[in-house]
């Protein structure tokens, strides 16, 4: 399993659009990937439960992947939230 | 005429009749069903074609509002293939043996409550969107499809609430505005009606007996006017016509210099008289503040403001200006403009009576307190100080005098302030005539042409009787304003104009000819005339 944490910076967290974005990024991967915060986590392949942790701007989140292509995915994964969130 | 009040989405103006939006009601009739995989199976086909119309309406969104907007729509398709929320939907159907639509129904409830509870504000906006995919697929499996109540002549619409899809869906060029009960501002209705420019508000329950009604929407104040008076709708449609015209303006003229084809350069500068009108004159692109009536700050008030009290408002002025220049008139308040606690006698002719620099020089306590305040201010921005009512070189001497003492005083007690420009007010036929030695004495000067106007034609302006006296281009009054600007010149005087006239788009080119350095005119003014500059 491989995994990165990351601190959010953009002002308004993991709203619709970036969770939209995220879910269609996750899916192109075998592994199952899973965004942890706090002690709530969900599936990154499912919109409605990520949006609904309500990540806002300044929270840690944590990305595990595992999987055949959990390297390629968290690679990939780590960049998206640079890029995006 | 009656009105209500509700909370501004974007700030416009929409005048038309009002059109009642009512949504076909989906009434979800539950009933028990045999083969839950059959139902499991025309659910996924309803699923697909809301999904096929999603994808056009995303296409559609594209066009009107650009594609950061439009992407809730893709946000919807992809909320279509939540497993979540299939899961739920085909749990229910096989589990209680019902149809579809009551499952989706169900399932629409409970995620769009989860949203609801939700802390961030913006996350509990994402409960209509749930209920948006819901709907659209209840609809989808009742009716094959979801049809849109198109509007049919222009109308401002009335709705409980709008689904962003309902929104985008409506026919733009027909849609003059609309007004919800529902919603917040950070709906992406919200979000797709600043994005098309529609005056909308959010708050005010819809009355089906508006059906057909002229209305108003002010998205300015945030109200709803439903059978507007003649009074108010000539008001509000002037209004509108503004609106548009700077509009129009701003797009092309915003940001330009203000220069002649031939080069030659003039400062447009804003009049103001309130916090709120400086506001209003960054947005019309003003170059500086060419006349702040400070009268407002005493007006407003029941006992004199404090030194603090106007250090605060002067402050605020200049920072809001960010670095442009601010010329504050100090007080030119008189008979006619009667302020209580300055115990002023009734007069039988105030316009040539005990007003402006009189009062001040005459209460030095008062006068002082402002300069202070002037000078303190001074560190936050370029001020520069002008002087009403100006008939004497004496009366500039005085002035300079009182504000070199104040200078020592706030220098004695380590306050800091900034070099200010200092000029006067050329008002009377007396400063005109004089113009010369005044000039030998200021930085600048700035013609009032109103009273300039009243005092060399001696004609009252407020007198109806007198109108057809009246000549706003009286040949008196413009060589008064040549010979001012040529002698103000000739001794290192910069010269601007502040009254009516200048906004005058007549007279512009012959301001111009006269050498004028700035025009300082009402705020949405300033597009207008730049315009009109830039064509000389």
């Amino acid at each position: 399993m491989k995994s990165f944490s990351y601190e959010i910076k953009d002002a308004v967290g993991i709203h619709a659009r970036p969770a939209g974005l995220l879910v269609k990024e996750a899916k192109g991967f075998q592994s199952k990937l899973v965004l942890k915060k706090g002690d709530k986590s969900a599936d990154l392949t499912k919109l409605m439960a990520l949006m609904s942790l309500g990540v806002k701007c300044g929270d840690t989140v944590t990305v595990s992947a595992e999987g055949s292509d959990e390297n390629a995915a968290i690679t990939a994964l780590e960049a998206f939230f640079k890029q995006n969130l | 005429m009656e009105q209500f009040t509700g909370r501004p989405i974007f700030q416009g103006i929409a005048i038309g009749p009002i059109r009642l939006y009512t949504k076909k009601e989906q009434q979800v009739k539950r009933y028990k069903i045999t083969d839950a995989e059959a139902e499991i199976a025309r659910f996924h086909r309803a699923r697909e074609t809301a999904a096929a119309e999603l994808a056009s309406l995303y296409e559609a969104a594209v066009r009107q509002v650009g594609e950061a907007n439009a992407m809730i729509f893709e946000v919807h398709q992809m909320m279509l293939e939540d497993e979540d929320y299939l899961d739920s939907v085909t749990h229910i159907i096989r589990t209680q043996e019902i149809n579809a639509e009551m499952a989706v129904a169900t399932t629409g409830d409970n995620f769009s409550a989860m949203f609801s509870a939700m802390e961030d504000e913006y996350m509990r906006a994402r409960a209509a969107d749930v209920k948006d995919i819901s709907e659209r697929l209840i609809a989808c499996l009742v009716n094959g499809g979801s049809a849109s109540e198109l509007l049919t002549e222009p109308a401002i619409l009335a709705a409980e609430d709008l689904a962003p899809s309902e929104t985008v869906q409506l026919d733009k060029s027909m849609l003059l505005g609309f007004v919800t009960r529902l919603g917040s501002a950070n709906s992406h209705t919200a979000i797709l009606a600043r994005t098309m420019n529609l005056p909308a508000l959010i708050g005010i329950r819809p009355d089906p007996a508006w059906n057909g009604r002229l209305a108003v929407v002010d998205g300015y104040s945030g109200t709803l006017t439903v059978d507007p008076d003649e009074e108010y709708l000539l008001q509000m449609q002037t209004r509108k016509a503004q609106d548009e015209e700077k509009r129009t303006l701003l797009q092309q003229l915003k940001g330009k210099e203000t220069v002649t084809r031939s080069g030659r350069r003039v400062k447009l500068y804003a009049n103001v008289g309130s916090l709120s009108d400086i506001r209003s004159a960054m947005e019309n692109d003003a170059e500086g503040i060419g006349l702040f009536r400070s009268e407002f700050l005493y007006l407003e008030k029941k006992d004199f403001p404090t030194e603090e009290e106007q250090f605060a408002i002067y402050r605020t002025a200049l920072e809001n200006m960010g670095g442009k220049k601010v010329i504050i008139r100090t007080l030119d308040i008189g008979a006619d403009k009667q302020i209580d606690y300055f115990g002023l006698e009734r007069e039988e002719n105030p316009a040539l009576g005990y007003r402006a620099i009189r009062i001040c020089l005459t209460r030095p306590d008062i006068f002082r307190t402002q300069l202070r305040a002037l000078l303190r201010a001074s560190v936050y921005g370029p001020l520069s100080i002008m002087f009403p009512m100006i008939i004497s070189l004496d009366e500039v001497l005085a002035v300079k005098e009182i504000l070199e003492e104040v200078k020592q005083e706030l220098t004695a007690q380590d306050i800091p302030y900034a070099p200010v420009e200092i000029g006067v007010m050329i008002e009377t036929p007396a400063a005109v005539m004089i113009s010369e030695q005044l000039a030998a004495e200021v930085d600048f000067f700035s013609i009032g042409t109103n009273d300039l106007t009243q005092y060399t034609l001696a004609l009252d302006r407020q007198n109806p009787k007198l109108d057809s006296f009246y000549d706003p281009h009286h040949p008196a009054v413009l060589r008064m304003i040549r010979e001012t600007i040529a002698n103000g010149h000739a001794h290192g005087c910069w010269v601007g104009i502040c009254g009516e006239l200048g906004a005058d788009e007549e007279l512009t080119e012959a301001f111009l000819e006269m050498g004028v350095d700035e025009l300082s005119v009402s705020p949405p003014m300033i597009l207008r005339l730049r315009k009109r500059i830039r064509e000389l």
